[in-house]
Formats: structure tokens, C-alpha cells, sequence
């Protein structure tokens, strides 16, 4: 082959630079985090104790489980507006079979996850065969799964559960809350999922670039139903716990919890127009609001002061992410 | 003389991107820019328009220097960029476009009227028929690209710097811009062109200045250059033959459709291709190449025929079907359906072959990064490392991911439909040695290019397409532009080809 045309491999100078400053975009939420929490216990004698610190990661859990179940969503380049609308569905649907002496504990724990694995598969199968955007149809399902949950429950909250499934969510093995355990397990599949399976890196593909994705011979609509299913399915454990927590199935739980778990995957970087995200900020992003929330306890901030500063940290958090890219 | 540039200099991060770069644009001349990706002609245009300061160097427009400035100051100056890709908002309506940002007005309320006169004006000055009220949305992209032109004049524009400006225009479209640019330079507007098509440089210019990794190479009259000679000048060496003679063994027969046809795009489609075989796809923009291909691939649905492939009939409903089958399919659109940007070279490399490296669902990194190192070997992709992500590789590089990308699922044909589109002469020539190992391997392949001596170069065979009829299958010497160009013309009405 005498035409090879050999052009020096020279490596393109500003790569490694730029990988540099991707990563510390990456940990500047994790710097912020740390900062916020070194501020609290400086402020704060109360803020660093196990105690409190338990508490901290008790309150954020929920919202994290929802938050790893939106993350895939987002990724993928969709939104899922129902998962606070499943979690008080799969609470109603937990509690009713939850009585004493009724059933063993593991029937309202299957049959809240199958509610929820239903509705995902419900909003990818509309999604993926409608052509309305996701926004429209969870929207869509966030307000009838309300009413579901309100029909389920007669409007009214059901109680009298076992004590088996109370202890779901509001008992502690060897000491640690099981809240915890289920989440650091969650968080641990959801990050093998994301990083190390097939699916997983098919959803990086369709979020960050659908059409080659499809010519790739990936199965696209197979990839969303996935994340749906996933996202419905947490959502409906997070309801579970929650329900087993205050030991009540409560058809208005869960209200705006959606906004909350969004809120943590975008201040983790996981970007709304697909692609990106992982985890691990995800955590970060459910911790942080989790701090923030509680500092402010500590401080007697008044809790209508604490939403407005929630939100001035969500659009921060983006402002950092694009500057972050346009350094790029 | 018009513009002239002297010792311009311009670093990214201690990367010289232009080093005392020199250029000198007359009145009304066809100044042609020419340079492999890379050698700084899109650094240089960007100083020219504002949207970038040099670090050192002196620009004289119409007698005056010009001191770091911005866009809006050499858009009133008199610089306009036709961009290729195209900036205009497609809500909008030709005329609103034209004039975005300095609508007339009247007591602050926008002119309707008036800005329609104006720009009726315009298009008439420029010799197109298009009503101003249209939304732009509706336009071609040809179109779209007049009325930027339009919009450059409305400026009253001196120079215009045109890039790229033929990548997506079909042949007619081509004429109408020639002559309009011909029509400019009458008018005394000086263009500087910027192209990687030989035949459009050697049409149009009358001044070819070349660059080469940020240095100023050399200003001649176009009259002095040939082909090879411009080529040799770009690269800093000789590129032999761009199109070594293949010694692939012809086999069996890997891909025949029969009768394929889509009402609206194609109908009665016929060909084959063996191992080891290029078959040409030639015609026309819009005669149907890509449709019959995506069909081929399954991205699109056909109404009536049969494929067969490897002697069995098959029907292919998906890609994934095409890709099971062992297909594999390069699109002309790159960036839209090639590789996934904010992805890593080895993940786009491995995404149509994952399950390949997948046990249990799980991805083996080991097994992966090993076969993404042997096709950046094997392909010679030019990239900082294997989590570089694609969207900072060059033209030419993410065209070799997207090749890749096929390679790995082991096809035994495979599409490329425009392989070559926007990328350049080095990379060009790595692509066509590319496709003489592909068909020594035996892979059959089935080639769509616009231009035709890659066409002549590559192919064993051309089928040529007009207006989705299959008007010509061309063996070796029949094979000619001229042959080529009169079957893909030959369904034209007989006035049009006067």
C-alpha cells in the first residue's frame, strides 16, 4: 500500500486540559457540599452528630430514591412528573393490604412495586408510541394516579397497620435505619445499572443523540420503557417506605416530591436536554438539599425562607454546569 | 484592493492557530481560501467577521485599519459571513429575516410593509423568486442560503466570505449560485470562498491563497495551480494516487434488491452487489440514493420489491434486523445520526456491537477497550485517548468512529452514503485506502457520493438514479461524468437540459 498517508498522531492539545476542567465541573458540587457542611458544624455545634447526621440521611432518602429513578428518566432526554403521584399510589395500595393478621408483609411490598412498575410501563408505553412529549404525559399521569390514590383510599388516610411492615421503613437493623440500608443498596444497583450494564450505556446513546442511537440498530422505545419502569418502580418503594415510616397510607403523600427529585439530579449535573448525569451527583444533589434544608432548621431560618433558598441553589447549580461547558 | 491582512497572529491557550498569516482580497475578485481542516481558515474568517481579536497583525479594509472590533462594526463595515450552518430563524418570514435587527420602523412599530418592499428589492437585485412573506421554515436549504446572501447585501456588504456554501445543494442549485456570485462580483463585491470541492475552486476563483497549519503558504492567480499541484501545496506533500487500484477477489453475491419501490421516492429498483465489490450510486440531490439505502437498512419502509441477501430473500423492518443480518449503514448526516458527541470514542466505537462485550447484561470493560484500541490502530483515528469525547475529534476522525462503529458488528456489506461529505483532502484519501482494504476483505460495499470522481475512482459499478427511476447500471469505460451526468439527468424535461 504505497498511498498510506501517514500523518503524525499528534494528540489534540487541549483534551486533557478540557477532561481537567469537566471533572472539577464534576466535583464542584461535591467542593460545594463539603463547604456548606464544614460551614454547619463551624455555625452549628448540633449539625455534626450521628444523631442529626442519621437524620439528615433518613429525611433524604426518599427524595433520593425518587431522584435515582428520574435521573435514568432524564438522561434518556424525558421528565417523569407522576413519581410523586405513584408514590401515594403505592402507599394506598401497600397500607390496604398491610392490616394486622391480613397478609404476610411481602403481598403490599410486591403489590406496591407491580403498581408502580405498571404506571412506568404505562407512561413509556404512551410515550414511546404517542409522540407527546414526556412532559405532557406524566403530567397527564401525575394528575389521574392522584385521583387513583384518592379513589383507592375513599379521600381518606389508612391506618392501622402491622407492625411487620412498619418496621419497613421505621426499623433499624443492627443499629442502622433500614431507610438507610435500602438506600445505599439502591444507590448501589442504579450506579451498576447507569455505569456498567448495556441498558445503561443505551440510555447515554438515546439522550445524547437519538438518531444515531437508532441507526446504531439500538431498540430506542425499548431504552425508554426501561427508564419509565425504573423510574415508576422506585417511586413506588419510596412510597412503600414512606407509608411504612408514618405507619399510614396517605392518598395525598408524595405531593410535589417530583420537583424535589428533579431538583437534586439537576444541582448532581444531570442535564435536561439528555446525556448526562450520573449518580453519584444525583446523591450529592439529594444530600445537598437534604444539609441545606436541615442548617436552616438548626438555624431557626423559617421554612419560607428555606424555599427561596432551594431555588436560588437549583439555578446556581445550572449557572455553574454551563459555565462548566462553555469552559469547554 | 479591498481587504488586506498583514502578519496576523492568533494563539488558543499557547496553541498557534494562525502564525503572520497574510491575505489580499481586490474588488470584486473570487478569492478562494484553501487549507485542510485544521490549517486555521476558520480562526482566520472568525477574526475577519469580529467574532475573535488577534493577538498581533494589522486588517486595512477600504483604505482603513480596522482596531478590535466586533460583529455589529463589520457587519456596518461591510463583512458578511454566509455560515454553513446556516443562521436564520425558521419562524420567521424571508423578509423579517433579512432584516433582523434593523427593522424599519415607524414610530417604534416594525414596517411590514416596508421591510417587505425592501426585501423584495433584494431578491429581485439578486435575480431569485421567492416571496418575502414566506416562513423561512417552508424554504430549502438552497433557499435559505439566498436569502442569507440577501441579508449580506442588505448590508451592503463589500466581502462576502461564503463557506462551505455547496455542501448541501443539489446540481441546479449550484448554477443559480454560481451565476449569482458571478452577478456580485459585477457589482464589485468581493467573495472569499471557502471550499474542499477542486472542480467549485478552479470554476469560480480568481485567487487561491493557501494555509497550512496556521501559516501562510502561498497567494497565486488560480490560472497557475492544477489540481494535484493546489493538493500537494495544502498537505506539504505528495499524496500519490488518491485511488490506489483495488485488488479485491469479486465473490458471491452479498446484496440484490429486485423491484424496489416507495411510491413519492423510488420505483423498480434492480441491482446486486458481490464480496469484494464497490457499487456506485450515482444522481442527482433528490433522485432517491439515501431513500434506497435507508430502506435497504430498514430505517424506512418500502412498499413493493425483495431484497435478498446473501441469497435469501429477507425482510428487514429495523435496523437492528439489518445489523443482525450483517449490515452495516454510514449516513450522509454525520452529526445528526452518526455518533452520539457527548460520548467517548470507545463507547461510540462499541454502541452497534455492545452485546457483543455484554455477559449477563454487563458490559466487559476489558474485552471493550481492547477491540476500541485495534480499530483506532486499525482505522488510524486521530484522538487524545479513548475517553475523548467525539464531539472535540475533527471532521475526518468522527467519520472514522462512525466507520468504526459498523466495522465492529463484523458486517459483510456495508452503506456508505456521502462518506467523504466535509472533510478533507488527507482524510479523504485515508477513507478511499480504507475501502480498498474493506473490499480486499471481501465486504461488499455500496457507495452514494455526489462527487463523481470519487465515484469513478472507487466504484466497480455505478447505478445511476434520476428522480427515483434507475435510469443506467455503468461497467468501466462506460463510466464517465459525462455518461454519468446524462443518465442521471435523463428523466428532466427536454427544455431544462437546453
Amino acid at each position: 500500500m504505497n498511498n498510506v498517508i501517514d500523518t503524525p498522531t499528534k494528540p489534540v492539545g487541549q483534551t486533557t486540559y478540557q477532561t481537567q476542567i469537566r471533572k472539577l465541573g464534576q466535583y464542584g458540587i461535591l467542593v460545594a457540599f463539603i463547604l456548606i457542611c464544614l460551614g454547619l458544624s463551624v455555625i452549628s455545634p448540633k449539625f455534626l452528630t450521628v444523631q442529626n447526621l442519621m437524620i439528615i440521611v433518613m429525611q433524604v432518602s426518599i427524595n433520593a430514591l425518587l431522584a435515582f429513578g428520574v435521573t435514568f428518566v432524564i438522561i434518556t432526554g424525558g421528565i417523569d412528573l407522576s413519581i410523586g403521584s405513584i408514590v401515594a399510589v403505592a402507599g394506598v395500595v401497600a397500607a390496604s393490604f398491610a392490616h394486622p393478621d391480613t397478609y404476610p408483609v411481602i403481598v403490599p411490598l410486591a403489590l406496591a412495586l407491580a403498581t408502580g412498575v405498571a404506571f412506568g410501563a404505562l407512561n413509556g408505553f404512551v410515550i414511546t408510541r404517542s409522540k407527546v412529549p414526556p412532559f405532557i404525559v406524566t403530567l397527564g399521569t401525575m394528575t389521574i394516579l392522584r385521583g387513583l390514590a384518592l379513589i383507592l383510599s375513599k379521600g381518606r388516610p389508612i391506618s392501622n397497620l402491622s407492625d411487620t411492615f412498619s418496621f419497613l421503613g421505621g426499623g433499624k437493623i443492627l443499629g442502622v435505619p433500614n431507610l438507610i440500608i435500602v438506600l445505599v443498596i439502591a444507590f448501589i444497583v442504579c450506579t451498576i445499572v447507569l455505569r456498567k450494564t448495556v441498558s445503561g450505556r443505551y440510555m447515554y446513546a438515546v439522550g445524547g443523540n437519538e438518531q444515531a442511537a437508532r441507526a446504531s440498530g439500538i431498540r430506542v422505545g425499548k431504552v425508554k420503557m426501561q427508564v419509565y419502569i425504573l423510574s415508576g418502580g422506585l417511586a413506588a418503594l419510596a412510597g412503600v417506605l414512606l407509608t411504612s415510616r408514618i405507619s399510614t397510607g396517605q392518598p395525598n403523600a408524595g405531593a410535589g416530591f417530583e420537583l424535589d427529585a428533579i431538583a437534586a439530579a439537576i444541582i448532581g449535573g444531570t442535564s435536561t436536554s439528555g446525556g448526562t448525569g450520573t449518580m453519584t451527583g444525583t446523591l450529592i444533589g439529594a444530600l445537598l438539599i437534604g444539609v441545606i434544608s436541615n442548617g436552616l432548621d438548626l438555624l431557626n431560618v423559617s421554612s419560607y425562607y428555606q424555599q427561596v433558598v432551594m431555588g436560588v441553589i437549583i439555578i446556581g447549580a445550572v449557572i455553574l454546569d454551563s459555565i462548566n461547558q462553555k469552559t469547554n | 484592493m479591498i481587504l488586506s491582512v498583514t502578519n496576523l497572529s492568533k494563539s488558543f491557550a499557547g496553541v498557534k492557530a494562525l502564525n503572520n498569516v497574510q491575505l489580499t482580497v481586490q474588488t470584486g475578485e473570487v478569492h478562494a481560501l484553501m487549507g485542510e481542516n485544521g490549517a486555521g481558515k476558520s480562526t482566520f474568517m472568525k477574526i475577519l467577521i469580529g467574532l475573535l481579536q488577534p493577538d498581533a497583525g494589522e486588517i486595512i479594509f477600504d483604505g482603513k485599519p480596522l482596531h478590535h472590533s466586533n460583529v455589529n462594526e463589520m457587519l456596518e463595515r461591510g463583512i458578511s459571513m454566509i455560515h454553513q450552518e446556516l443562521l436564520t430563524v425558521p419562524e420567521l418570514t424571508v423578509a423579517q429575516n433579512i432584516f433582523l435587527g434593523r427593522e424599519p420602523r415607524r414610530w417604534g412599530i416594525i414596517d411590514e410593509r416596508k421591510l417587505n418592499e425592501q426585501a423584495t428589492q433584494l431578491l429581485t437585485q439578486l435575480g431569485v423568486d421567492l416571496r418575502p412573506d414566506v416562513c423561512m421554515k417552508y424554504l430549502s436549504v438552497a433557499e435559505r442560503q439566498l436569502v442569507d446572501i440577501a441579508k449580506a447585501l442588505s448590508n451592503k456588504a463589500r466581502v462576502i466570505i461564503m463557506d462551505e456554501p455547496t455542501s448541501a445543494l443539489s446540481d441546479k442549485e449550484v448554477a443559480t449560485l454560481f451565476t449569482i456570485i458571478r452577478d456580485l462580483q459585477r457589482q464589485g463585491v468581493a467573495i472569499i470562498y471557502i471550499s474542499h470541492k477542486m472542480e467549485e475552486i478552479f470554476t469560480l476563483a480568481d485567487t487561491i491563497t493557501v494555509l497550512r497549519d496556521g501559516q501562510f503558504i502561498a497567494t497565486r492567480p488560480a490560472s497557475e495551480f492544477t489540481a494535484q499541484s493546489l493538493i500537494a501545496m495544502m498537505v506539504g506533500r505528495e499524496l500519490g494516487d488518491l485511488f490506489p487500484p483495488s485488488h479485491a477477489q469479486l465473490g458471491p453475491e452479498v446484496l440484490r434488491v429486485e423491484g424496489l419501490t416507495q411510491p413519492g421516492k423510488f420505483s423498480d429498483i434492480t441491482f446486486s452487489v458481490r464480496a469484494g465489490e464497490v457499487l456506485g450510486l450515482a444522481g442527482l440531490m433528490g433522485a432517491g440514493r439515501t431513500e434506497v439505502a435507508r430502506a435497504i437498512f430498514g430505517l424506512d419502509p418500502y412498499a413493493r420489491g425483495t431484497v435478498y441477501f446473501n441469497g435469501q430473500p429477507v425482510t428487514v423492518r429495523s435496523p437492528q434486523e439489518a445489523i443482525a443480518l450483517g449490515m452495516g449503514f454510514v449516513g450522509e448526516d454525520r452529526k445528526g445520526s452518526g455518533f452520539v458527541p457527548g460520548m467517548s470514542v470507545k463507547h461510540n466505537l462499541t454502541l452497534a456491537s455492545l452485546e457483543q462485550f455484554a455477559r449477563r447484561g454487563l458490559v466487559a470493560e476489558g474485552a471493550e477497550t481492547a477491540a476500541a484500541t485495534q480499530l483506532v490502530k486499525d482505522l488510524n483515528i486521530k484522538t487524545a485517548g479513548l475517553n475523548q469525547h467525539v464531539v472535540y475529534l475533527s471532521g475526518g476522525n468522527q467519520q472514522k468512529v462512525v466507520i468504526g462503529k459498523v466495522l465492529q458488528s463484523a458486517p459483510s456489506l456495508i452503506i456508505l452514503d456521502e462518506p467523504t461529505r466535509g472533510i478533507d483532502v488527507g482524510a479523504k484519501a485515508e477513507i478511499y485506502k480504507l475501502i480498498n482494504d474493506l473490499t480486499a476483505k471481501g465486504i461488499a460495499i455500496l457507495l452514494i457520493s455526489s462527487e463523481l470522481p470519487e465515484l469513478l475512482g472507487l466504484s466497480n459499478r455505478i447505478v445511476v438514479l434520476a428522480k427515483g427511476k434507475q435510469t443506467a447500471v455503468l461497467l468501466g469505460e462506460e463510466a464517465t461524468q459525462e455518461t454519468i451526468m446524462h443518465h442521471a439527468m435523463q428523466t428532466e424535461s427536454p427544455l431544462s437540459q437546453l
